[in-house]
């Protein structure tokens, strides 16, 4: 004879868990429908959480584990078609490789969740954190995050699900987190208990968009100039809505959980009455912190901003915060070789931002922490002192500096081959 | 090329496919032809017309200025305007066109300018292309150039003639765009230079002008398709299906028709083959079995005559000899002899059912 056992929902709980960890923890409580995976280093722990508590009864789902990557994007897309809230996720190349199926998800506006676990692009085949694999749909139409810690990961992945499935904003979204240094490193996380989710996430509804017998639809036919323009309209109208929508998450974050982030945008520390100010993605946040203690200890009116919310942009956010600091370095820890000032992607955007303001602090760009480098507190210091210097000798256009690499910071050959005249 | 304005465009419009090689010799050389003249010029294909597939209607222009201003502004356009003539190279499309690229079967003569010069090659006479040409509410010229559709490949060039003699004709009907010195000066230049004068000529005599005024022609019951704004658009690139058992009402695929399926019903052992492998539904079930055929949306690919395991019961026939779309099943029902009757004399009038479809 069987028994019907009534258990009372888990309660919130703390555990030690690594930044896969928390994400698989929050896919558990979102009750997330469909799965696709193809193994990566390091996104790939998120697989094996995910698959051990579906095989321990703790989950329901489908996890379907696919022949590659542009499979397992395009698997997600379709169960978020037919109304299945839906996962994926990947690294580095692997990222790459399902670009195509990337791109579709966004202009079908079906709001699936993602995890990059940020890995340094082939060649050579290197296991650590670059944020340029995630970068690469920062113009799609893809939500972006960068989380700094497992408790973030897994707050996060309730609020990308809520986000992306609101009906004024219908994107997906991609959750970055640093190769190693969060994906492989275990954190104190506050696990949600079970009764608080659903109230959080309410059920995902795709409306009469979804694909179903009953409601037959045509998706994505062959468009040609005389529409695609409005439906890329319509997706930068939900990405403009966006910003609204994250707001009212973060404080609706706060009521239900009792916690979360003061500004839903950026992470700002001690930068109340600062001067000089370094900004950083993902990890770096907390060397950054670190540093800003020292300096602050030694006297110095330094601040740190993490910008969290990549897409969208937090624009206003920095506009208000740099306003009245004089110098500010900007940490990238991708490269895109050839930009601005030889700067990375993040230091493009901040100095987009800013343009239009009437008084711009000297920006300073580095380039640190590639292919899964430590960037340390040191390294900080030395950028922090940098940038007082170019502010002192009002040198507001300074070419980028790679911190943390071995050799000199130009190659003493160019000057010869510059002396003789032709190229070496 | 009027007073007013220093640019002219020659719109070549033509079968996909069969007929690309030949388009594209067309616009090229009357371009080269104009270099000549101290004029600047290029071509145009409209470019949503491409990936082409076979018989459906494509364009290319040949657009020709006195400077490069003029010209720039044309060549960044789909479809350039001021179209002084319109080279028609199958007389079929004179029944519309419908490309892949639009919405809605538009008139052949949408485009032309007032004044302009509607060219077709056909061995029909003014009065039966009226028939299906619609009217304008200028006036306008209907040029025809004596001859047969010139069909190719896409890897094929049906050197036949065709396209040098179609130019001569564009010089004479529109009275110096190009001249037809100029034509024959730069075949001159290549090889086969004189047989390619002999052709030049033979267009520009053989070629017959008739002016058609303001209202003369066919109704025109072209209605351009409502372009809603972004906000009216459903989101997630979502377009509401056809429902079964009906057509979508914005895409027909008729004009890309150059043959016909026919059935003769008495001869149907409704094995349900052709309703099967029609690729757009076009056939439909009658309640005694036999499967009528919906012309609004058959584009002739042939598949159905390819597949019917009976000799004769489904032949191609040349489109031109058909009036109407409308389904001829109900011919059969009321009157087998009749149907019969009627079949047989639109096959003889077409000169015997086509046995080159489907396959090109």
């Amino acid at each position: 004879m069987t028994t019907t056992q009534e258990t009372a929902p888990a309660p919130e709980r703390e555990e030690i868990i690594t930044g896969c960890d928390a994400v698989a923890q929050a896919l558990r409580l979102l009750d997330v429908d469909v799965l696709a995976g193809y193994p990566i280093r390091p996104y790939d722990s998120v697989m094996t959480a995910v698959s051990k508590m579906i095989a321990n009864g703790q989950m329901d789902a489908e996890f379907i584990v696919a022949e590659s990557e542009h499979s397992q994007f395009e698997i997600g897309k379709h169960a978020s078609l037919v109304g299945a809230r839906a996962f994926i996720g990947s690294s580095g190349v692997g990222w790459m490789y399902g670009m195509e199926a990337l791109v579709v998800t966004a202009s079908l506006r079906l709001p699936v969740v993602a995890l990059v676990g940020n890995r340094a692009l082939d060649d050579p085949g290197a296991f650590g954190v670059e944020h340029n694999d995630a970068m690469m749909v920062r113009d799609t139409g893809w939500l972006l995050y960068w989380v700094e810690s497992a408790q973030e990961a897994l707050d996060t992945t309730l609020i990308a699900y809520r986000v992306a499935e609101d009906k004024r904003v219908m994107l997906p979204c991609a959750l970055s987190m640093d190769g190693a240094f969060l994906t492989h490193s275990q954190h104190m996380v506050r696990v949600p208990g079970e009764d608080t989710v659903g109230e959080f996430v309410p059920p995902y509804d795709l409306g009469d968009r979804r694909f179903h017998p009953d409601n037959p639809v045509s998706i994505a036919p062959q468009f040609n100039e005389d529409w695609v323009m409005e439906a890329r309209r319509q997706a930068d109208a939900g990405m403009r809505r966006a910003r609204a929508v994250i707001t009212e998450a973060t404080a609706d974050f706060h009521r239900i959980f009792g916690r979360g982030p003061a500004d839903p945008f950026v992470d700002t520390y001690r930068m109340e009455d600062a001067e000089y100010a370094l900004i950083g993605m993902g990890t770096v946040g907390m060397v950054g912190k670190v540093a800003v203690d020292r300096m602050r200890a030694a006297g110095k009116k330094v601040g740190f901003v993490r910008v969290k919310w990549f897409r969208p942009f937090p624009q206003p956010e920095l506009r208000a915060l740099l306003r009245g600091v004089k110098g500010v370095g900007v940490v990238d820890r991708d490269y895109s070789f050839g930009s601005n000032s030889y700067g990375g992607v993040l230091y493009t955007e901040i100095a987009a931002a800013l343009y239009p303001e009437a008084r711009r602090p000297v920006l300073v760009p580095f380039i640190a922490g590639l292919g899964g480098r430590e960037v340390s507190v040191d390294n900080l210091l030395q950028m922090e002192e940098t940038v007082e210097r170019a502010t002192a000798d009002g040198v507001a256009d300074l070419t980028c500096q790679w911190i943390g690499v071995r050799g000199p910071d130009e190659d003493p050959r160019d000057e010869a081959a510059t002396a003789e005249g032709g190229a070496r | 090329m009027s007073d007013e304005t220093s640019v002219g465009a020659v719109d070549v419009t033509y079968r996909g496919i069969f007929q690309k090689n030949l388009a594209g010799v067309i616009t090229k050389e009357l371009v080269k032809a104009a270099r000549r003249e101290d004029k600047v010029g290029g071509t145009v294909q409209r470019y949503g017309d491409s990936p082409e597939r076979n018989g459906i209607p494509a364009k290319q222009f040949a657009v020709i200025a006195d400077d490069m201003d003029s010209l720039r502004v044309e060549m960044t356009k789909y479809e350039p305007e001021n179209v002084v003539v319109v080279c028609v190279m199958d007389d079929t499309l004179t029944k519309g066109v419908e490309s892949w690229a639009w919405y809605g079967v538009r008139p052949i003569n949408l485009n032309l300018a007032p004044g302009g010069t509607l060219l077709v090659i056909s061995r029909r006479s003014p009065e039966e292309l009226l028939h299906w040409i619609p009217r304008r509410t200028y006036d306008w010229n209907l040029a025809i150039l004596p001859g047969e559709p010139s069909f190719g490949g896409l890897w094929v060039y049906n050197d036949d003639g065709t396209d040098y003699r179609t130019m001569g004709a564009v010089a004479r009907v529109t009275g110096g765009l190009v001249s037809l010195d100029s034509l024959i000066a730069e075949a001159g230049s290549g090889k086969d230079g004189d047989l390619r004068a002999a052709q030049l000529r033979e267009g520009y005599e053989s070629v017959t002008m008739h002016p058609v005024g303001a209202g003369v022609g066919a109704e025109d019951t072209y209605v351009p398709v409502e372009m809603p704004g972004w906000t009216q658009m459903r989101e997630g690139l979502v377009v509401p299906a056809v429902e079964v058992g009906k057509n979508n009402t914005l895409f027909m695929k008729y004009t890309t028709r150059t043959t016909r399926p026919l059935v003769k019903f008495d001869a149907c052992v409704k094995c349900q083959i052709c309703y099967t492998v029609c690729p757009d539904e076009c056939f439909i079930p009658t309640p005694e079995g036999h499967y009528d055929i919906n012309y609004q949306h058959c584009c002739g690919c042939g598949i159905c005559a390819q597949s019917c395991p009976v000799s004769g019961c489904i032949e191609m026939v040349d489109e031109t000899v058909f009036e109407s779309n409308e389904p001829l099943h109900s011919v059969f029902e009321s009157d087998p002899a009749a149907y019969e009757e009627l079949r047989a004399e639109k096959v003889a009038q077409a000169g015997g059912a086509n046995p080159h479809y489907g396959i090109y």
